[in-house]
């Protein structure tokens, strides 16, 4: 125990010694196509490849961490890591307590996914994912309304039949229907975009992610990235 | 990993599995399999330390001592392990780094605490936002075990302080009739006959100990719980090579079979154990071990 305690001290001061600036991402690695484990067991998918081309741009060198997207802002807050991109959608409620860049994608129109498509979806069940503007707006709606902690688990809900439909980004939806799933014709119109989020104190950093997401709005590169990933419309 | 496997679309059967089970995602589940074993042989004798100090501390004849060995194991087994796990866990990384900011950076004028914000200079931050990936899971790791022997070690002081208890007053007595110091007495006469008293309380401990580790998750590390959902969810073809249907049943009886292999073991370990120490015992089992051999 005491040499452990030791050792982690001394690591945690030789480690100190080349400084250059590494920021740690933090993601929750199962949302496909935004971000899902590979097979590799790497951190991959849409916002893999955005955040290491904003890192460069930023002359940053970063570090990828998975987190729980249940905890994802607390532990931000808390300071695990120093930024979420994780599909998280600009909203004032979630604005109030951390910070976001400008949006990297549109906001664009979640959807809903049932076993048939005749579904009746305000006397039905609807899963969403908990803490999600899914979730929130299926709450508004007055609806009843089934959270579940990670995505997979929503979908799974709507295939045995515990709830009627789920609603969530389309993009991730699009890679779920068939075998026995249909997408509903109705969808809704939720949240500002798709930004990355900052503790309110850093300030400094955010700017620079900011101007990198600008720098590859403004050369396209962006809507290139978006549309190999399939995650949204475009700018 | 093997030189068939660079299209896994055309394996079938046995020859898919072995790719399969071979990608690096599921590498990580086997080295997650360590981090728990690894976490399990540093917490339990941890614990155990912790348990014995705070059981000695309530017997202690100083009063202060005995409400911090009192205190201790009360509030620590009232706190539900969930809430224990998020709050003392960040309220000890805090501290931590509080501690390191007052000594490295003692002209910083912005206050700590800025709304919900816990801000300290950089050279404070533990481990270090510079770091390498695994400096902070090792870090977390550290933190986990440290969080795990507190609160195991609260209900291992209970069990040892009724298992000191135990003892019968009359063993006691004759060390002192022999003219041992209250010392002598309790590290040679008190301290090797507990054992058999605590041991079927610490077994228990043991057990539950085995089967939470999925809390760690929580404090980020990867346990095997969290690898077994995270592999068995539904892979479609586009992110993977190996496409599957939700597979959580097969997963999670896999987990099932590891857990109970790993508790049978137990048992038969800490059956022997019992054995050898009711050796010579005052207790109904030491005198059948004695009588059998008589």
């Amino acid at each position: 125990m005491k040499s452990l305690i030791l050792g982690t001290a001394a690591l945690a001061l030789t480690a100190g010694m080349g400084l250059a600036e590494t920021v740690r991402l933090g993601t929750e690695g199962a949302y496909a196509p935004w971000n899902f484990v590979n097979d590799a067991g790497e951190i991959d998918g849409f916002e893999r490849e955005l955040g290491d081309e904003l890192c460069k741009r930023a002359e940053l060198t970063c570090e990828w961490v998975k987190n729980d997207w249940d905890s994802i802002i607390p532990n931000l807050v808390s300071g695990n890591y120093d930024t979420i991109i994780a599909g998280m959608s600009i909203t004032d409620e979630r604005d109030e307590v951390i910070d976001f860049t400008q949006p990297y994608t549109p906001p664009d129109p979640s959807a809903y996914v049932a076993q048939s498509a005749d579904v009746d979806l305000e006397n039905g069940v609807i899963a969403a994912q908990a803490t999600t503007i899914q979730a929130a707006f299926v709450a508004e709606q007055g609806w009843t309304l089934v959270e579940f902690a990670t995505p997979e688990e929503t979908v799974a809900a709507v295939r045995n039949g515990e709830a009627d439909a789920v609603l969530a980004d389309k993009s991730f939806l699009d890679t779920v229907v068939g075998d026995g799933l249909v997408m509903l014709e109705k969808s809704e119109s939720l949240g500002g975009g798709v930004g990355m989020g900052f503790r309110e104190s850093d300030a400094e950093l955010r700017g620079k992610f900011d101007a990198a997401i600008q720098s590859m709005k403004d050369d396209g590169s962006l809507n290139e990235l978006i549309a190999k990933w399939e995650v949204s419309s475009q700018w | 990993m093997f030189s068939y496997c660079t299209d896994p679309s055309t394996l079938e059967g046995l020859s898919w599995l072995s790719c399969y089970l071979t990608t690096g995602k599921h590498v990580n589940l086997y080295i997650s399999v360590f981090v728990v074993l690894t976490l399990l042989a540093i917490t339990a004798p941890t614990a155990l330390v912790f348990g014995f100090g705070a059981a000695s501390a309530a017997r202690s004849k100083f009063l202060p001592l005995r409400w911090f060995g009192k205190g201790y194991t009360s509030i620590v087994r009232g706190v539900p392990d969930i809430a224990f796990f998020l709050f003392f866990v960040i309220a000890l990384d805090q501290a931590f780094e509080w501690m390191r900011h007052k000594v490295k950076c003692p002209d910083w004028d912005q206050p700590i605490r800025q709304g919900i914000d816990f801000v300290v200079c950089d050279a404070a931050k533990l481990p270090l936002s510079t770091s390498p990936q695994w400096v902070h899971e090792t870090y977390g790791f550290f933190l986990a075990v440290l969080t795990f022997s507190i609160v195991f070690g609260a209900f291992a002081a209970n069990v040892l302080y009724g298992a000191m208890r135990a003892v019968p007053r009359a063993q006691i007595e004759t060390a002192e009739a022999y003219g041992m110091t209250h010392r002598q007495a309790f590290w040679r006469i008190l301290v090797p006959q507990m054992w058999v008293y605590a041991l079927p309380g610490l077994s228990n401990l043991w057990m539950v100990l085995i089967k939470s580790t999925p809390l760690l998750f929580l404090l980020g590390v990867e346990d095997i719980v969290y690898w077994a959902k995270e592999l068995g969810g539904t892979k479609t073809a586009r992110f993977t090579d190996y496409p599957h249907p939700n597979w959580h049943v097969e997963y999670f009886f896999a987990l099932l079979v590891f857990y109970l292999c790993f508790t049978k073991v137990s048992e038969v370990v800490l059956d022997r154990v019992m054995t050898r120490l009711t050796k010579g015992q005052a207790t109904a089992a030491g005198e059948a071990q004695r009588k059998a051999a008589a």
